[in-house]
């Protein structure tokens, strides 16, 4: 059984993908969602087994690498945090397939899509089961390759390329600094399987390591080479351009992968890594940081973009950075629980923009949509679900995890801690704001989208309409049910799976903060969405004379330009990098420097020594005369040099030398 | 063993060199059957190989110049036994893959593959020095010929001499060393030269002279020109014996004779080796992401991962060789498949030109499936044979030095870069209907030209157990003889 929960989606991709043009759109589509409805059945038996009965599963298959101590199996761990990644995963792509089922009809390659979802799906599955760093690292790389191909579904269109690209090649940064993260595991503890690993994290606390000629401590090294990993895939801050370039791939793409699941392949990660992350506090404290500017940020950039995805992929940005950054303040459960919240709502935000998307015939730009309450009842009522839940209203799914999170951040009491939690509570302002902005432009305000559009506006069919009915579901209470099971005090619902060092614990400590700092961001929430209910419905002129303004245009700028990441990193590193590709290292260096000093100079030089040689052959007998009397004196001269000289000239090479000079002649008259 | 493999490649050599030449298909079919076979015995060489040992297996004696003490010992062990394999797997593919595309002197060129397949098994079976010089070099001839020949434009004849040339300045510096070593031993028997220890100077100078040589074949910067100018102008097939052969001979060169003999002057100069290596990867990689020629292009990734590969050959440290190995035979795979797509879309559009190309998917998705597996192979994706290579070379070189293994693994990055752009290029966009005006998917003859390929590739990748286990114990052994703790004070 655990086994086909992994099997199952590979089994329907390589149906759907290899036999999708005996099946037919629809053979493929039944074939591929319900292999991973089955997958999400076992799954759902796999969490009761396990999280909830409490016997974790471990199945070791066959040795894959193996060479001197560097053993890695093909292993499979399901404990409770595996568990809870797989009712997540496959319950929203089995959802996701089923919307993509009527979405994408129209699309005559819906089967590769229906297959590349259910590979990218596999792979997940095998990430997050694996139970050992290569085998995670596998499904890691194989989500990144799915990714692509999804981004790029629409293979003709430039933008698509290009982001599917950018995509992976960021994401190839991340696993750079994760691939460097395990070969320093492997090398300590001659293992990359997560059991011997984690168990000799203690004996390894106070060790150093020399890297990069830089000494520090091992284990905050391997944490930040981890988080390096984690950065690319969960889109933190310096890696984060590809995620909203992503939204080029259709709408199902977008609220399965980079909303709900591969993204949080991060936070995953360093939930897994929880026993190792616990004794490295510099590596804690970085991620801290990093998580909070990220929700900071992303939430900032997220105010003022006009592409309803890319608002969706901001606000996604900025709650994985609260996911980080609850994992830095040793908070891992509330990490995984805020993570697994939002995969619901969020996937329920994304196909509602992708019904509203489908529904106005494709268009994306808000501007260009507005007064669709009318039009879309269904999508709105969805859509405002969603972002409610995601703004961390009191008692909606959202509030259950957000606020917890921004608590333990505030009850670290550490400069990392109190950062990460103001920036977090401010960063709830602004998502609450562009939420309801983005409602607002969508929904509320009057038209403006072209009259063909808006007449031929429709709600969502059943198929799709069903995926968005059952999500608003978790999207409303699964916060509340689970709270106390997953992180309640004193809950056994993580047995091993998740590792807090007693001395960074601090659930308790977050019961005691000051009552205005538990309030503030619920505050700010209720007041950003306010505002902007006030500012969209009665004052828009106002808002207006601020956009124009001097200063207004340059914040406007600067955050609609998403604080000019794409701009720096094309201009001032990529540019770099092609213009030495083509300029130094090909045209002055191979094809000037190594041809000069190589075969073009070489070739040169003989042909003009041979040249010079050939001139020498006048055909005058008086000439060689000459040359004849001139050699031998040399050669006399030089047998009355002492024999140190001699040995080093030697006159049989000097009367091979001539001997040529003649025969040079010969070789020019003969050619 | 040996013996028979070559026996049979001489007959099928001997047999086509007495078929009238306008019996093409005849030709063709001895030529192809002939490969065919001799991979199917030389299979029985990996089923009959006895993993518990590093000795040579299957050993084929030979008396030759017995008063020189140069004798012809031929055999097998951990570490040749794929580079056998590779060889008589890639022939066939090879000549499979230009039934159609050579018609000039097609008897000729049968026979030049034949005997350079010949050549190939007898470099990596001989088990003296002196005979591995003289096939190391022989391979040259029929290489040479097959660029000057059957390459595609005027400008072969400038890339067939400086194929040879690059590849002979080096060696004439490796034959001086040889001589040395024999006048010094006084026999260039391996075995023999494995128990006499050279001392520090000669080591050094030694190495050296092989050092010239080899890395001229892998190749190493900044010997490294003539391998993008003898890809872009050989035939396809030649292309692929080059890239998955010939480069093969420098990593197996250091394995096989510059470790094991000289042990104290290669760890001496592992900083220039890594330093050669880390260079090559970097530069090679943002190189070719400028190319335009997608052989070019081709080429310098080659040059990036042969690199790598020297460095999993230089860490002292059986997890980097095993590494080294394996990534030497999946870029053996990897690469000449890539130089086979490149051969499936220039037999269709005679253009090697990356501008021509776009949005190919549209019309030849097969092709463009195996593409891109060529390509997730070539950036080392998980779950293909190069990760498998790749991973443990850089773990065994994060053991030796961790700076190496970080500039090292910047590959990872850059080649995502180089490879994602020309499968791009390639595979999507929209189809350039001014240029492009043949529309047919590859056909029977070319899926089954991949498919060796491809199944090799993903078995390498995903249970990769089976080929570890008979490289084992010989790079064990190897490891003992150079560790560097011996000499290292």
């Amino acid at each position: 059984m655990y086994l086909n929960i992994i099997f199952l989606p590979f089994l329907g991709s390589f149906i759907g993908g290899f036999f999708g043009r005996f099946l037919g759109p629809n053979g493929s589509a039944i074939v591929t969602t319900s292999c991973i409805g089955f997958s999400c059945i076992l799954s759902m038996t796999a969490f009761y087994e396990v999280a909830l009965a409490g016997c974790p599963c471990y199945i070791k298959l066959a040795p894959w690498i193996d060479s001197e101590l560097f053993n890695v199996p093909w292993g499979f761990l399901f404990d409770s945090l595996t568990v809870v990644m797989l009712v997540v995963v496959t319950f929203i792509s089995t959802l996701v397939h089923l919307y993509s089922t009527e979405y994408m009809s129209h699309d005559p390659h819906l089967p590769r899509f229906m297959a590349y979802l259910s590979l990218f799906t596999a792979f997940m599955l095998v990430l997050v089961t694996g139970d050992n760093y290569m085998q995670m690292f596998l499904g890691w790389e194989g989500i990144g390759l799915s990714s692509y191909l999804l981004i790029n579904f629409w293979f003709t269109r430039l933008q698509a390329n290009k982001a599917a690209i950018k995509a992976m090649i960021v994401n190839r940064i991340g696993d750079f600094g994760l691939a460097l993260g395990i070969f320093m595991i492997y090398i300590f503890f001659q293992s990359v399987e997560y059991c011997s690993v984690f168990a000799m994290v203690p004996f390894f606390a106070d060790q150093k390591v020399c890297f990069l000629s830089l000494n520090c401590n091992l284990l905050d090294a391997i944490g930040i080479l981890l988080f390096i990993g984690a950065v690319g895939k969960s889109a933190q801050l310096g890696l984060h351009t590809w995620l909203p370039d992503a939204m080029e791939g259709p709408t199902p793409v977008s609220a399965l992968i980079h909303a709900a699941t591969l993204v949080t392949a991060g936070v995953f990660l360093m939930a897994r890594s929880s026993p190792l992350l616990e004794y490295a506090n510099g590596a804690l404290s970085v991620i801290t940081v990093f998580g909070g500017m990220t929700a900071f940020f992303a939430a900032t950039t997220g105010l003022l973009q006009n592409d309803l995805k890319r608002v969706i992929a901001y606000s996604t940005c900025s709650q994985l950075g609260y996911m980080v950054f609850a994992c830095g303040v040793s908070n891992y459960a509330v990490g995984v629980f805020h993570l697994a919240n939002h995969a619901f709502f969020k996937a329920l935000l994304f196909l509602s923009a992708g019904s509203v998307i489908h529904g106005v015939s494709d268009e994306q730009d808000m501007r260009k949509m507005g007064g669709l309450r009318r039009l879309l009842p269904f999508t709105y009522a969805m859509m405002l679900i969603g972002s409610l839940s995601l703004m961390g209203m009191p008692f909606l799914t959202g509030f259950y995890s957000k606020d917890v999170i921004l608590e333990v951040a505030y009850a670290k009491y550490t400069i990392p801690g109190h950062f990460a939690y103001w920036l977090g509570t401010f960063a709830a302002f602004f998502t609450a704001f562009y939420s309801m902005r983005l409602a607002f432009l969508t929904f509320l305000s009057e038209p403006n989208g072209y009259r063909p559009i808006i007449t031929n506006a429709h709600d969502s069919p059943i198929r799709m309409a069903l995926p968005l009915a059952i999500l608003a579901v978790p999207s409303i209470f699964i916060g509340f049910i689970a709270r106390d099971m997953i992180i309640g005090l004193g809950s056994d619902f993580w047995s091993n799976a998740i590792f807090v060092h007693p001395k960074n614990l601090n659930s308790i400590d977050a019961e005691f903060i000051p009552h205005s700092m538990k309030l503030l961001p619920v505050g700010l929430s209720i007041l950003g969405a306010s505002s902007a209910v006030i500012f969209y419905s009665y004052q828009s002129q106002a808002l207006y004379t601020l956009k124009i303004s001097e200063l207004g245009r340059k914040i406007y700028t600067f955050l609609n330009r998403k604080w000019f990441f794409d701009k720096v990193y094309n201009e001032y590193i990529t540019q770099k990098f092609l213009s030495f590709g083509y300029h130094t290292s090909y045209k002055t260096i191979d094809r000037g420097l190594i041809e000069i000093f190589g075969p073009m100079g070489f070739s040169t030089v003989v042909m003009k020594k041979a040249n010079l040689m050939r001139e020498l052959q006048t055909g005058y007998i008086y000439h060689y005369a000459f040359f004849i009397f001139i050699g031998t004196g040399v050669l006399i001269c030089l047998s009355l040099l002492d024999k140190l000289t001699l040995s080093f000239i030697d006159y049989r090479i000097l009367c091979l030398l001539v001997a040529t000079a003649f025969a040079s002649r010969q070789i020019k008259t003969s050619l | 063993m040996i013996k028979l493999l070559l026996g049979i490649l001489l007959l099928g050599s001997l047999f086509i060199l007495f078929i009238p030449r306008h019996q093409i298909f005849l030709i063709r079919f001895v030529g192809n059957a002939t490969s065919f076979f001799t991979f199917f015995v030389s299979l029985f060489l990996w089923i009959l190989f006895d993993d518990s040992t590093p000795k040579l297996q299957f050993v084929d004696e030979i008396v030759w110049l017995s008063q020189s003490n140069i004798n012809f010992t031929l055999g097998v062990d951990g570490i040749s036994l794929f580079f056998i394999l590779l060889t008589t797997l890639l022939i066939p593919i090879c000549l499979l893959a230009s039934w159609y595309s050579v018609t000039i002197y097609v008897k000729e060129y049968f026979i030049a593959f034949l005997l350079m397949e010949v050549l190939l098994v007898l470099v990596f079976s001989v088990s003296d020095l002196l005979l591995f010089y003289i096939f190391f070099e022989s391979v040259l001839i029929p290489m040479y010929i097959i660029i000057g020949v059957w390459g595609s434009r005027e400008r072969k004849v400038r890339a067939a001499y400086m194929f040879f040339l690059y590849t002979l300045f080096g060696s004439v510096l490796m034959l001086l060393g040889i001589i040395y070593i024999y006048v010094q031993v006084g026999s260039t028997d391996y075995e023999t030269l494995l128990n006499y220890e050279f001392n520090g100077l000669e080591q050094k100078l030694l190495w050296l002279s092989f050092f010239a040589s080899l890395a001229s074949k892998i190749p190493m910067l900044p010997a490294h020109i003539w391998l993008p100018e003898a890809h872009v102008e050989a035939p396809t097939a030649g292309s692929v014996v080059l890239a998955g052969i010939l480069l093969k001979l420098g990593s197996y060169g250091f394995l096989r004779f510059s470790l094991p003999l000289f042990p104290a002057a290669s760890y001496f100069f592992t900083p220039l080796v890594y330093t050669l290596s880390i260079i090559g990867v970097i530069y090679a990689s943002l190189t070719a992401i400028r190319q335009t020629d997608l052989k070019r292009i081709i080429a310098y990734t080659s040059v990036a991962h042969m690199n790598l590969v020297v460095m999993g050959l230089f860490c002292f440290n059986t997890v980097g060789l095993e590494g080294a190995i394996i990534q030497s035979i999946s870029h053996g795979f990897v690469s000449s498949a890539l130089f086979l797509v490149i051969g499936v879309v220039y037999d269709r559009h005679h253009t090697r030109m990356v501008k021509y190309y776009s949005g190919l998917v549209h019309t030849m998705p097969l092709f463009i499936t195996i593409f891109l597996l060529f390509t997730m192979a070539n950036i080392a994706l998980p779950g293909t044979s190069s990760f498998v290579g790749e991973f443990l070379i850089l773990a065994g070189v994060f053991k030796a030095n961790t700076t190496g293994a970080f500039l090292g693994a910047t590959g990872m990055v850059l080649g995502g870069g180089y490879s994602l752009w020309l499968f791009n290029r390639i595979a999507y966009g929209n189809l350039k209907l001014q240029y492009i005006d043949h529309f047919s998917d590859i056909n029977r003859r070319e899926f089954f030209v991949f498919l060796p390929l491809i199944l090799g590739t993903l078995y390498m990748g995903i249970y990769p157990e089976v080929f570890l286990t008979s490289l084992h114990s010989s790079v064990v052994n190897l490891t003992e003889i150079i560790n560097p703790s011996d000499f290292s004070s």
